[in-house]
């Protein structure tokens, strides 16, 4: 269906069940119990799973696939969402317009800065991109302050021209895709579970769908086995007289293209570009995501996103009460014992078990969460098919007796 | 001709802290091939032994002084360091004082246990992946690290003053015939530089002028052989481990006083080191330290006023353009060897 062999079909239909259900499948404990603070389903969480699975699933068509690890992403975010907020002080409110600026804008420098840095391959290629990025951010900080609003950031504000909607009357305008505002919330109440539907998060969901679409489709194709091709030998590749330059700068294009729609995505929920959404850290978030995932892998990039975005904004949230109230059911010794050991890790400090996280995983499980549930499983299966092979034996020991 | 002179001492400084820290990377690279992108957390707990040093320095005793009162009358508490108690006054106040050059004590055994620690747990396994393992392995453990330093000495930079002997500043000028007032250069920085001097010679020597070294720099070209012939090359390149992990902790104990530390120094510098080793070459000793100072004079050149206004914005990209450059036009960086990281 829809030119995708039947695995990925399932592979797709699962994502997009779990997608549009989210703001269910992400609400699973009533609100108002003790365990609602898990709960993930409100709309900006969930939109920043899907615009950063969007990131994700663009920086892994480059890093998944070709190899090339590019420690400078971030500035195509950066870039996409300063141009969508140009777009809606310029031209209007509406979504559509300042997405396709903000893919574009994205497109034109990755195709300028990738035909550079593509030049080298291996750490040097990462430290270029490093360098452009670090340029952008610092530009953005100082000299551009005209384009950028340098430290303030970019903001809408009442005196902005918007060509097509006109003078606006009283507040700030909101961003809106043909009159259906983002922010616009439809809350349901079923018994003690409440479920919020929201326009942006079903927007940036149908984005993300197409996203994954097109990413299975580069990596089921022609081109996408050229790229892997580069991965694992590029100079083999060169030898047999094949220019891989074009391919791996539209790898790097399109992954540039796909953060610039993550950038202006951001900017669509929330109308303020600043320059710190250029910087390498930023860059490096999306590196940990794509790896936490499983980079090369399809879904382990959308995997991480949300991992590494629910422990953000879900584990910094745990304060020491909290984790008072969890193990109450303890002596109060041990308990104040356990509140201690636990602290550093959550809170301010859930960098820390990012980092740990990160380092396990590097380490034990190259291939990111999707390998370790591979792993899980085929543990499972050959368990299965031992006890077949001990059971056949019997059988046959048995006949041979007899 | 003031102003020239002005620029290229204002870049010694920050010169210095690339080329040491560059040095650093450069010895692990060179011997060990892993891309340590800990480095600047290992600069970083550097500067953070001093921090330790003089808050143990200055843990004090609280006494009640009956004959002095504060301001609200009552008897005034008087807060006196240990070491005062014990050695008296006088000395007391000269080692809390010299907090910062005594930490270099502490931070040699300190940095070079924690080398130790990383290269034999964590880094020895890394050898045979590829080197983008290598550079996310020890990006998650610089994070880790930063993020234990950050836990234990909160988010806030913690000044560290350097002795009162060398806080002022020296007219530099007057020695070279100009008017006075012209070339004023603050003591700490010059003590800075002399001291990076020193410890890049040292390092040099120690490679240059003893067996020890010249194994090393014989393992360094051709590691295969030397283990062939008998040698433990693997035992020498864990202490070059170290050696290089003491490098960048000095760096960061005597850079304290230049720069407040906190948490995210090491992050801050090491992308710019690591684009000070591109830019040397990789695996060349010699290409860190001239691309540390090389860059570090250009981007203090690159914030003068005349410059700015002619080119805006250029002391901010300066070395991320040079950097560009010189990785486009030679591909081995200023000074790299033939055959190390060629691709």
């Amino acid at each position: 269906m829809l030119g995708l062999e039947r695995k990925d079909t399932l592979l797709m239909f699962a994502v997009a069940f779990i997608t549009l259900l989210a703001p269910i499948i992400l609400n699973p404990f009533p609100a108002g119990s003790a365990l609602a603070q898990f709960n993930a389903g409100y709309p900006d969480l969930m939109q920043r799973f899907v615009i950063f699975g969007i990131f994700a699933i663009g920086f892994n068509i480059l890093f998944g696939l070709t190899g090339y690890l590019s420690f400078g992403h971030a500035a195509f975010l950066g870039i996409g969402s300063y141009s969508a907020v140009w777009m809606f002080k310029l031209l209007s409110m509406n979504v559509i317009p300042a997405i396709l600026l903000s893919i574009i804008m994205a497109g034109l420098f990755a195709l300028v800065i990738g035909f550079v840095s593509l030049r080298r391959s291996g750490i040097y290629f990462s430290i270029l991109t490093l360098a452009f990025a670090q340029m952008s951010y610092n530009l953005a900080y100082s000299v551009l302050t005209p384009v950028t609003n340098g430290e303030t950031g970019l903001q809408l504000t009442l005196s902005d021209p918007r060509i097509l909607d006109g003078a606006s009357s009283g507040g700030l305008p909101v961003t809106s895709l043909f009159g259906a505002e983002m922010r616009d919330t439809t809350t349901l109440y079923v018994g003690p579970w409440t479920w919020d539907f929201s326009v942006g998060y079903y927007f940036c969901a149908l984005l993300m769908l197409i996203a994954f679409y097109l990413s299975v489709r580069i990596f089921r194709s022609p081109f996408g086995m050229m790229l892997r091709a580069v991965k694992s030998n590029q100079q083999r590749m060169n030898y047999t007289g094949l220019n891989s330059r074009p391919y791996t700068l539209a790898a790097f294009v399109i992954s540039g293209m796909y953060a610039g729609l993550a950038g202006g995505l951001l900017a669509a929920m929330d109308p303020l570009a600043g320059a710190d959404r250029m910087q390498w850290t930023a860059s490096g978030e999306v590196v940990l995501m794509t790896i936490l995932g499983g980079a090369g892998t399809l879904i382990g990039p959308v995997l991480g996103a949300g991992f590494i975005k629910y422990f953000e904004n879900i584990f910094s949230k745990i304060n020491d009460g909290i984790l008072h109230q969890w193990f109450a059911f303890m002596p109060d010794g041990l308990e104040n014992f356990m509140v201690t050991v636990i602290h550093p890790f959550i809170g301010k400090g859930w960098h820390l078990t990012l980092g740990i996280m990160f380092m396990l995983v590097v380490i034990f499980l190259p291939g990111g969460l999707v390998e370790g549930a591979q792993r899980t499983g085929r543990l499972f299966r050959r368990r299965d098919r031992n006890a077949d092979h001990v059971e056949s034996d019997a059988a046959r020991q048995r006949a041979a007796a007899e | 001709m003031d102003a020239i002179l002005i620029q290229i001492l204002n870049g010694l400084d920050k010169g210095s802290a690339y080329a040491l820290i560059a040095l650093g990377l450069t010895l692990i690279f060179g011997t060990l091939g892993v891309v340590n992108f800990a480095h600047g957390a290992l600069f970083m707990i550097g500067a953070f032994c001093a921090v330790t040093l003089q808050k143990i320095l200055t843990i004090s005793v609280t006494t009640i002084d009956p004959e002095r009162t504060d301001f609200l009358g009552n008897p005034l508490k008087v807060q006196t360091p240990y070491v005062e108690n014990w050695f008296g006054p006088e000395i007391g106040a000269a080692i809390v004082d010299w907090a910062v050059p005594l930490a270099i004590v502490l931070a040699i055994p300190v940095m070079v246990l924690v080398g130790f620690v990383m290269e034999r747990g964590l880094i020895k396994h890394f050898y045979k992946r590829p080197h983008s393992d290598q550079i996310l392995v020890t990006f998650g453990l610089a994070i880790v690290l930063q993020e234990i330093i950050k836990y234990f000495y909160g988010a806030n930079p913690i000044p560290t003053p350097a002795p009162s002997a060398f806080r002022g500043s020296l007219d530099i000028g007057v020695w070279l015939g100009f008017d006075p007032f012209t070339i004023i250069y603050p003591y700490w920085r010059l003590v800075y530089f002399f001291f990076a001097g020193t410890i890049i010679t040292g390092v040099f020597a120690f490679l240059q002028f003893t067996t020890f070294g010249m194994v090393v720099r014989a393992g360094m070209a051709d590691r295969e052989t030397v283990g062939l012939l008998g040698i433990d090359i693997d035992k020498r390149f864990t202490l070059m481990f170290g050696l290089a992990a003491a490098v960048a902790g000095l760096a960061g104990v005597m850079y304290t006083p230049i720069l407040s530390p906190n948490y995210h120094m090491g992050m801050d510098f090491l992308v710019l080191s690591f684009v000070v080793v591109v830019v040397g070459g990789m695996g060349s000793l010699p290409g860190a330290v001239l691309a540390g100072f090389l860059l570090g004079i250009l981007q203090s050149f690159a914030s003068m006023n005349e410059v700015k206004s002619l080119l805006p914005g250029i002391d901010q990209i300066i070395i991320y353009l040079v950097a560009i450059v010189i990785l486009l036009t030679r591909p081995r960086g200023l000074m790299g060897r033939r055959g190390v990281m060629e691709d």
